[in-house]
């Protein structure tokens, strides 16, 4: 009987395995190619490096100016994160606890515009951001980013918000507190891990965004990580072991976001798909 | 599925309807209008940034839709004439049976994997939060960076393709991604590396919330595994999975990041999709009002999709 349900976990567990390899594989290949040099990846694409090229790193970072397009890519994500943080969790407050006459009809345009292919508006609103002077600069693509992320993140902070207790409130309002006061003395302080999953969710989706900014942002020093990545593939793409080093630097502050904070970042993300 | 949360606690407070006399009432009412500005002052903020960035241009986009408009200068009125050409456009019918086909591969692959993958993780005790890690990894790395690494990886002279012909593994050897066969289904398949770990853990959360009890008197009845998943599991998680297929399928008419990266929707557009084919209908040929006119057509199609679900919905699949 025992015998046979270890054999049973074991068949359950070959699946699993397989498909972590799967998973995992690829990264891997990407980690150790990084630390290759040219030849070596040349004769053996898969397996570890003999000589680990630390230097592979360094001229990466140079060749890329990773610090520079980095330094961009963080500057979009934090300015975005919190516009659609203050955005997004006022109009949450609002929505869950206020709920004002006509909540009901704001609620179904931020569902609908969910469904919007990004198609649908994307060529108007770059023409009218050449028009307005917008394309080619960080703002322009932090408002985009600001209001394409900001559904989500309201439906997100509402359901966190509609979880506290009304009474918590109700007895501040007594002593005479402002609505902005309760938002910011009281359900900001109780309610922070759903602004950190929410702010995580939007830094992620913010770090990764391509099509957008390759769109919007021509200039070379303007470019995030992802638009310069791109471009130094394309031009460097036959030296994959810098190319490797750059991609490692690129994923390595996700990588370490998200394994930090893991349970926040899959709750956001599942969460905020199944609203 | 979490619908309970949109509601929220029931209001204790309102129903307190003790009579109130009237002067307070009236001061109450006014307190309430004051209220309403409060909150509309809060709403407004993130409404005026969203009406401006997206429902304007989308109009607008319809309005260019039936106009032939270059993206600068006037758009001149040509009524139906763009959505006419697009019946008859081999390019956007290409691309449109792309997008079909691209839809039935995330209907079934990645739901394959995800549906295995979560079952058999709901079943062990061991390992379970290193496999949940990893298997959502892929799903927060940048799309450029995946589609680069697999670009790497599958190219014939040297990547994995030649590693595996000098181990003596033949057949892999073909420039996968440079094919008009295959190019498509190639570059699926990597979209799909990162998307069905997140689908997995998504259709986890649903079955830890199926009483177990469902399992065991199952297992009384003798059911092996495939019968667990079968009658007891999927029924179970209906609405998450249907949900699912809902959104995967409107997310699968977006797909542009892989497609770009990898091929730029070739070789001989035989990996061309709506979201490439705008892209360049706008972007390199200037033919902005046509462009238009091919988003309002990825729109139509987005909702076509919701409609169905929720027409299905009311049909009784509860979603």
């Amino acid at each position: 009987m025992k015998t046979r349900s270890r054999w049973a976990s074991m068949a359950k567990h070959v699946p699993l395995i397989l498909l972590a390899i799967f998973a995992t594989g690829p990264i891997a290949i990407l980690v150790t190619n990084s630390l290759k040099t040219r030849t070596e990846l040349g004769l053996e694409p898969v397996g570890l490096p003999e000589n680990p090229q630390f230097s592979n790193y360094v001229e990466a970072w140079v060749v890329s100016d990773f610090a520079l397009h980095a330094g961009n890519s963080a500057i979009l994500v934090f300015s975005t994160v919190i516009c659609v943080l203050v955005l997004a969790g006022l109009a949450a407050y609002s929505l869950a606890r206020l709920a004002p006459p006509g909540s009901g009809a704001v609620l179904f345009y931020l569902l609908l515009v969910t469904a919007f292919p990004i198609w649908l508006y994307l060529v108007p609103l770059f023409f009218t951001w050449r028009n307005l002077g917008l394309i080619n600069t960080s703002f322009g693509l932090v408002v985009i980013y600001t209001a394409i992320n900001s559904p989500l993140a309201i439906f997100l902070l509402r359901s966190y918000l509609v979880r506290i207790p009304k009474e918590i409130e109700e007895a501040a309002f007594v002593d005479g507190a402002s609505k902005m006061q309760v938002l910011l003395r009281i359900i900001l302080p109780i309610s922070w891990t759903g602004f950190l999953t929410v702010g995580l969710v939007v830094a992620v989706a913010v770090w990764g965004e391509f099509q957008i900014a390759f769109v919007m942002l021509q200039d070379e020093d303007k470019l995030p990580i992802t638009t310069s990545f791109y471009r130094f593939a394309e031009s460097f793409g036959q030296d994959w072991s810098k190319t490797s080093a750059v991609a490692v630097l690129a994923i390595l502050p996700i990588i370490i976001l998200f394994v930090v904070f893991q349970r926040r970042f899959t709750e956001g993300l599942t969460q905020g798909s199944v609203k | 599925m979490t619908t309970s949360i949109i509601h929220g606690p029931p209001d204790l407070v309102g129903d307190e309807s003790a009579p109130v006399p009237p002067r307070r009432q009236r001061g109450r009412f006014r307190g309430r209008a004051r209220a309403g500005i409060t909150a509309w002052l809060f709403l407004l903020p993130v409404l005026a940034v969203h009406l401006f960035t997206v429902a304007v241009p989308a109009v607008t986009g319809v309005y260019y839709s039936f106009t032939d408009w270059s993206g600068i200068g006037d758009a001149e009125w040509v009524g139906l004439e763009n959505y006419q050409r697009l019946l008859q456009d081999g390019d956007y019918l290409l691309a449109l049976g792309n997008n079909v086909k691209w839809l039935l591969f995330f209907w079934t692959v990645p739901f394959f994997l995800a549906i295995l993958a979560s079952f058999l993780l709901s079943q062990v005790r061991r390992g379970q939060t290193f496999y949940r890690l990893v298997y959502f990894v892929p799903y927060v790395l940048p799309s450029v960076v995946v589609a680069s690494l697999w670009k790497f990886m599958l190219n014939p002279d040297k990547g994995v393709p030649s590693f595996l012909s000098a181990l003596g593994i033949q057949g892999f050897d073909k420039a996968l991604l440079g094919q008009e066969s295959t190019a498509l289904w190639t570059i699926a398949f990597i979209d799909n590396w990162h998307y069905w770990g997140f689908l997995a853990t998504l259709l986890l959360v649903a079955m830890q919330s199926v009483p177990t009890e469902l399992y065991e008197a199952a297992r009384l009845d003798g059911a092996n595994l495939w019968h667990q998943l079968m009658n007891v599991t999927i029924p179970a998680i209906r609405p998450t999975l249907i949900f699912m297929f809902m959104m995967t399928g409107i997310w699968s008419f977006l797909v542009f990041d892989y497609v770009w990266v990898l091929t730029q929707g070739g070789p001989a557009g035989s990996s061309e999709v709506l979201g490439t084919l705008v892209y360049k209908t706008a972007f390199t040929q200037f033919d902005a009002g046509y462009a238009a006119a091919q988003g309002v057509s990825m729109a139509i199609f987005a909702s076509f999709l919701l409609a169905f679900f929720l027409l299905m919905r009311r049909r009784g699949w509860e979603i």
